[in-house]
């Protein structure tokens, strides 16, 4: 009986000692954890800061400020204003939208082709179309720079868009996606009389809307923040995409010195994929998971 | 069940045809212009075919400043911000109140601009006539005196690099890992409980080697996007990167191509097929490695 309760006295204690420890490290992970969330933060609260602060506060402040006591919106106006900030969203948002619209279109037709359709020489269309993956951007650049200049296209949407409406990973994600299709299905609409086109539009594309939105996404995502290939293709303000925009307002517009300003484009441009971001986390985090790559 | 030979064709028709116009061409072309020996843009000739173009490059000063930047840019950040990434997703596989709002905060370096938050870190570490950036202020605050970290000396500009290129690629890394160590099977923890096994021996042999294709998937895509890393430093130190001595290899190849110092599409050839061959026997001897070190169930 003695002997009992005190084992289990012992118990106890050992239980509590493991309890505390717990308690202990977790804590250490939440302040580790807290640390890192706050290095991710701080940029953006940065830039949103010193948006509105106005230019004379911002540059008297030799120790800089975390918090400001008279915001203002002067910078977003002056960011509107003096660069042709509203141009520059516009063209990306047209490129952005016509871009991912076509691509939609010929990788779902490409991915209709291979999972569902038979026809000779699939398997080695298909390992080519594969084996096309692993060409690294860089080394097709150059010629289709040369492509698109020797066609006129530069600063034109089409010159832009052309390169990058079909991508092989997709079609690659797509395919798999319809396999899980059940042949059935197929047989009964076939049955009926419905044809391929039709059959593809009312059964495969509402079954696999999920895929195709997330793929969707990605490539919104990879617009917006495209870089290179405009830089190479445009070269009048006008046609300017966001990346392209940010470049030159850092090299020359609003002088050098209107960093508030400069902020307020950062924010403007920043806002509509975090925005994007923020109302389809789940669909965006699993899609990237599965099919992203950067990094 | 029926062949629809034709039909099938149509339907993959707009894939080949861009494909073959922006993919297939352009590879079969860029192995003709790395060969061609002094072509000329403008008027489309050249004197000859060799090996002249490549040998160019390699003796070119810029190329080799692009050549040690982006090296050292791979040799920091791909293990930094893989090891990071480790004990990050750890760390969120061990909380569940708050969990998803830490998630959401750490994923949302990927969905922003490249360039545009380029330029806040920028701002943050750049002395200014005005105030010597946020950044110099708390190496003032712990006794240490200014650096510029933009225009200064190598290794500031090349830490700016390698902080900034961490922050962009850990989101991908923590979220792959996160899910990768949710999918343990949760009894061989159970198993490890019951015997009492520490906490860094259950890491160690439990955990580890279940995330082990993840981790090497990682290194590998770690590898290849270091390699070809280019807008981060743009967005730091603006187009002119051969000035700042801060150039990337993907870099060398477009300021030839294009702009000020553009116009040699045979010399952007060359240093891209040089840039290719790293890379894949980078890959495969990674895949090598592998081989002995991951376990695949």
């Amino acid at each position: 009986m003695e002997e009992n309760k005190k084992k289990n006295a012992d118990y106890a204690q050992i239980e509590a000692r493991a309890a505390r420890r717990k308690r202990v490290t977790h804590g250490i992970i939440y302040v580790l954890l807290t640390l890192w969330a706050l290095i991710v933060l701080f940029p953006f609260y940065w830039m949103v800061l010193t948006s509105v602060k106005s230019y004379s506060a911002y540059n008297s402040e030799y120790i800089p400020k975390f918090y400001t006591t008279s915001p203002t919106l002067e910078n977003y106006i002056e960011a509107f204003e003096s660069v042709p900030l509203g141009q520059y969203l516009l063209n990306t948002l047209i490129f952005t939208v016509l871009t991912t619209a076509i691509m939609m279109v010929v990788i779902t037709l490409a991915a209709f082709a291979f999972a569902r359709l038979q026809f000779r020489g699939k398997n080695l269309v298909f390992t080519l179309f594969l084996s096309l993956m692993m060409i690294p951007n860089e080394l097709v650049v150059i010629t289709n720079f040369t492509t698109i200049t020797n066609l006129d296209l530069r600063n034109t949407f089409p010159g832009l868009i052309l390169p990058s409406v079909v991508s092989v990973f997709y079609i690659y994600l797509l395919r798999e996606n319809f396999a899980q299709v059940p042949d059935s299905l197929y047989y009964a609409a076939k049955v009926d009389g419905t044809s391929d086109l039709k059959y593809l539009w009312k059964v495969m594309i509402p079954i696999c809307r999920p895929t195709l939105i997330t793929i969707g996404i990605l490539k919104v995502i990879e617009c917006w923040n495209s870089y290179v290939w405009p830089r190479l293709i445009t070269d009048e303000q006008a046609m300017y995409l966001v990346s392209n925009g940010i470049q030159e307002i850092r090299e020359n517009g609003f002088g050098r010195e209107n960093i508030p300003a400069m902020m307020a484009a950062v924010v403007v441009i920043s806002v509509p994929l975090i925005v994007l971001f923020l109302i389809f986390r789940d669909k965006i985090m699993e899609g990237v998971s599965r099919g992203g790559t950067k990094g | 069940m029926e062949n629809n030979n034709r039909k099938a064709w149509l339907y993959l028709l707009p894939a080949i045809l861009f494909l073959a116009a922006f993919m297939v061409y352009p590879l079969i072309d860029v192995f003709i212009y790395s060969f061609e020996e002094g072509y000329n843009f403008a008027s489309q000739t050249s004197f000859g075919t060799g090996w002249y173009n490549f040998s160019y490059v390699l003796h070119d000063t810029y190329f080799l400043q692009a050549v040690k930047n982006t090296m050292l840019l791979v040799v920091i950040t791909v293990p930094v911000s893989t090891v990071l990434a480790i004990l990050i997703a750890l760390g969120l596989s061990s909380i569940k109140p708050l969990r998803k709002l830490y998630q959401t905060i750490y994923f949302l370096p990927y969905v922003t601009n490249t360039l545009a938050v380029g330029l806040v870190f920028m701002i943050l570490f750049k002395p200014t006539a005005y105030s010597d950036g946020l950044v110099n202020l708390l190496i003032n605050w712990f006794g240490g005196s200014s650096v510029d970290f933009i225009d200064g000396p190598y290794w500031a500009k090349m830490f700016v690099l390698c902080f900034y290129t961490i922050w962009v690629v850990l989101p991908f890394k923590i979220l792959l890992l996160t899910s990768a160590i949710a999918s343990v099977d949760q009894s061989y923890y159970n198993a490890a409980k019951v015997d009492g096994t520490s906490s860094f021996r259950i890491f160690y042999k439990i955990t580890l080697p279940m995330i082990s294709p993840t981790i090497f998937y990682l290194v590998i895509t770690g590898f290849i996007g270091a390699f070809k890393s280019y807008s981060d430093a743009v967005a730091l130190f603006g187009t002119d990167l051969n000035a700042a001595g801060m150039n990337t290899i993907v870099g060398y190849v477009y300021d030839m191509l294009y702009g000020d110092s553009g116009g040699y599409p045979s010399y952007a050839s060359a240093a891209a097929i040089i840039l290719f061959v790293i890379v894949l026997t980078i890959t495969v001897i990674n895949l090598l490695v592998s081989r002995k070190h991951v376990y695949y169930s």
